[in-house]
């Protein structure tokens, strides 16, 4: 890991990473006496596509919840954008620019595909109340102004078929991406995806790894996620966290981290003689 | 055949986002207000003022409010009855203070002061939910009542403990007190129900709408997503109250003329505006006023029936009412859950594509 300096690094398809994002610091979680996670530190680049992977029970959910707010560590630091994060709230995260998606899908199931990812643009829409109430220039401008902006994305992610759809209607697949619109409609600067691939079939994988690998590319936007499927992972991946049971046992390339002999033991078991 | 989105085309997304995107529904909602401004003013009496429109047009202002606060943010309250009351003490206390100042105005901050004691009522809404907060707001329920009794300064210590509306007048006409005509009640009821359920619109279609609708399906995405729950929650309890307290000082002003508290605002009313909610499908503007035109209409519709067309007595009549509304609701507790307006854009989905439904 030579190559990689906190000014960023060249990944091996061309791609100019830049310098830190997100730091965690010896971040330490429990739940009672329950250690969850247990002293990890480890950096996310800007632009990177950065993985946690580990076996069930690892922590990286925690780690995940811990980054948007809905867990507190109660040791080590969270840096974000160079400034040191106190306790926040998850909205208040949301307004930092960090976006997420959910392991069991949490969209809006009563609304439409469309409100449902308007919803990801509210904290950009500023109108007062009575410009509501009345629907007066601003709010009807700002609506508009983010409507197209959500077209956008729903001509990125190829579902404006289902547009006015209620979510509750959709087939498993469709759900996951729409709620990947749902975080892209925010303009993160952090994309966090729990899972983006659980349960769905070969079609679908390939299908979610190319958005993915598309946000990346035409956003910019720098992204996190948890994955079990190993061969997504390294191949989507630029640098790989491996946890387990709250520890980190490795952390580099993909191609580094599939030599390393405790991530080896972790996956396939070692024998105790 | 006529009822289609085709050839009905859209160039913005303005008018991709409008309240009624196909033609015959823009078209029925102008001939209804048309009908609503234009005709019935003319030729309403008493009967048809008293026993159906007026009471209809002041339910359809409360079961708009509860749907906002329990059909969108989802946050369940048995309270409407007290908020009513609240509403409809501060219309009696402002006019018999300030008798100068114009009824609207009254009703407007009537509204006002029932939102603020809306909110302070819904601050535990933050912490519980569901049957908790049903218990909560059911406590405010009986609270307030009680307040309005026990304390004389509410009732400017009349005799009776009633409150009785003097008579004010809007342009010329009177629409509270003895002197009040049929048409003045029925129109300053229709206007205020006009410009709300449009401001209802609007809110719930907007970002606020969002918001509150998105804590209701998911708290937890909502706050994800930057929603703070603090905010949602109040606000919708505020707005609601809002409604809420201009459909109790309406009632009280405007159609009951004299009213005390425990009859006219018990839990009964509670429970009235959330079976018209309920009925008539939560989340939904039409909803609101289905199930109120649905549960004032009826007792009038078995009424007649029953004791002017069968001649059977009053009170069986009475019984045989309470056992219909108990078992409809029952029914569309099972059958449709999102009540008659469901029916309705169902019956609308199947029109559209009637008469090839595939």
């Amino acid at each position: 890991m030579n190559d990689m300096t906190s000014q960023g690094y060249v990944t091996p398809d061309g791609r100019q990473i830049g310098g830190t994002l997100m730091e965690l610091k010896n971040i330490t979680l429990r739940f009672g006496g329950v250690v969850a996670i247990k002293d990890i530190s480890f950096d996310i680049r800007q632009g990177e596509i950065r993985a946690i992977i580990g076996p069930n029970g690892a922590g990286k959910s925690s780690m995940l919840n811990i980054i948007s707010g809905f867990y507190t560590p109660q040791e080590g630091e969270v840096w974000f954008k160079g400034y040191r994060r106190g306790p926040m709230k998850p909205y208040q995260v949301a307004r930092l620019g960090i976006a997420r998606t959910f392991q069991n899908i949490a969209l809006f199931d009563g609304m439409s595909v469309l409100d449902n990812i308007m919803t990801g643009r509210l904290n950009r829409m500023k109108a007062g109340f009575l410009a509501q109430a009345m629907w007066w220039g601003s709010a009807a401008r700002e609506e508009d102004e983010n409507r197209e902006a959500v077209e956008k994305i729903i001509d990125f992610l190829e579902i404006q078929n289902i547009r006015k759809t209620p979510v509750g209607r959709l087939p498993y697949g469709l759900k996951k991406r729409v709620e990947l619109a749902r975080a892209l409609a925010a303009e993160p600067k952090l994309l966090l995806l729990d899972e983006p691939m659980a349960g769905m079939n070969v079609e679908e994988k390939e299908d979610m790894s190319r958005f993915i690998l598309d946000v990346n590319d035409e956003f910019g936007t720098t992204i996190c996620l948890i994955e079990h499927d190993m061969g997504v992972v390294m191949d989507l991946s630029d640098r790989v966290v491996v946890m387990d049971y709250g520890k980190k046992i490795g952390d580099g390339t993909p191609a580094e981290v599939r030599s390393n002999q405790a991530v080896i033991d972790a996956y396939l078991g070692v024998a105790h003689d | 055949m006529i009822y289609r989105e085709a050839g009905d085309f859209k160039t913005s997304y303005r008018d991709d986002s409008q309240t009624f995107p196909i033609r015959l529904d823009r078209w029925g909602y102008y001939i209804t207000l048309a009908v609503a401004f234009g005709i019935i003013p003319f030729v309403i009496n008493d009967y048809w003022a008293n026993a159906v429109l007026v009471p209809f047009l002041i339910y359809a202002i409360a079961a708009l409010g509860l749907n906002i606060l329990t059909g969108y943010a989802g946050q369940v309250s048995l309270g409407t009855g007290g908020f009513m009351a609240v509403g409809a003490y501060s219309v009696y206390k402002l006019m018999t203070a300030f008798p100068e100042v114009n009824i609207v105005i009254h009703i407007l901050l009537a509204g006002g002061i029932t939102a603020m004691v809306g909110v302070m009522f819904g601050l535990p809404s933050l912490r519980i939910k569901g049957f908790y907060l049903a218990v909560a707001t059911l406590a405010a329920q009986f609270f307030l009542v009680w307040l309005f009794n026990k304390v004389p300064w509410f009732y400017n210590y009349s005799a009776s403990g009633q409150i009785n509306a003097p008579t004010r007048t809007v342009l010329g006409h009177a629409v509270t007190g003895p002197a009040a005509t049929a048409p003045a009640k029925y129109l300053i009821c229709l206007v205020f129900v006009f410009v709300l359920a449009w401001v209802a619109r609007n809110l719930t279609r907007g970002t606020l709408g969002r918001k509150w609708m998105a804590i209701r399906d998911m708290d937890i995405a909502a706050e994800i997503i930057g929603v703070n729950p603090l905010g949602a929650k109040l606000s919708a309890f505020a707005v609601s109250s809002f409604f809420i307290g201009i459909a109790g000082a309406l009632l009280f002003a405007v159609y009951l003329g004299a009213a005390e508290v425990g009859e006219a605002f018990g839990i009964n009313k509670s429970f009235l505006v959330l079976f018209m909610i309920i009925i008539g499908g939560l989340g939904s503007i039409f909803g609101s006023f289905a199930g109120a035109a649905f549960l004032v209409l009826l007792p009038v519709l078995l009424k007649n029936l029953l004791v002017g067309g069968l001649g059977w007595p009053t009170d069986l009549a009475a019984h045989i009412e309470l056992m219909i509304v108990g078992a409809l609701i029952v029914l569309f507790l099972i059958v449709e859950p999102h009540g008659l307006a469901r029916l309705w854009s169902l019956a609308k989905e199947k029109l559209r594509l009637w008469p090839f439904p595939h």
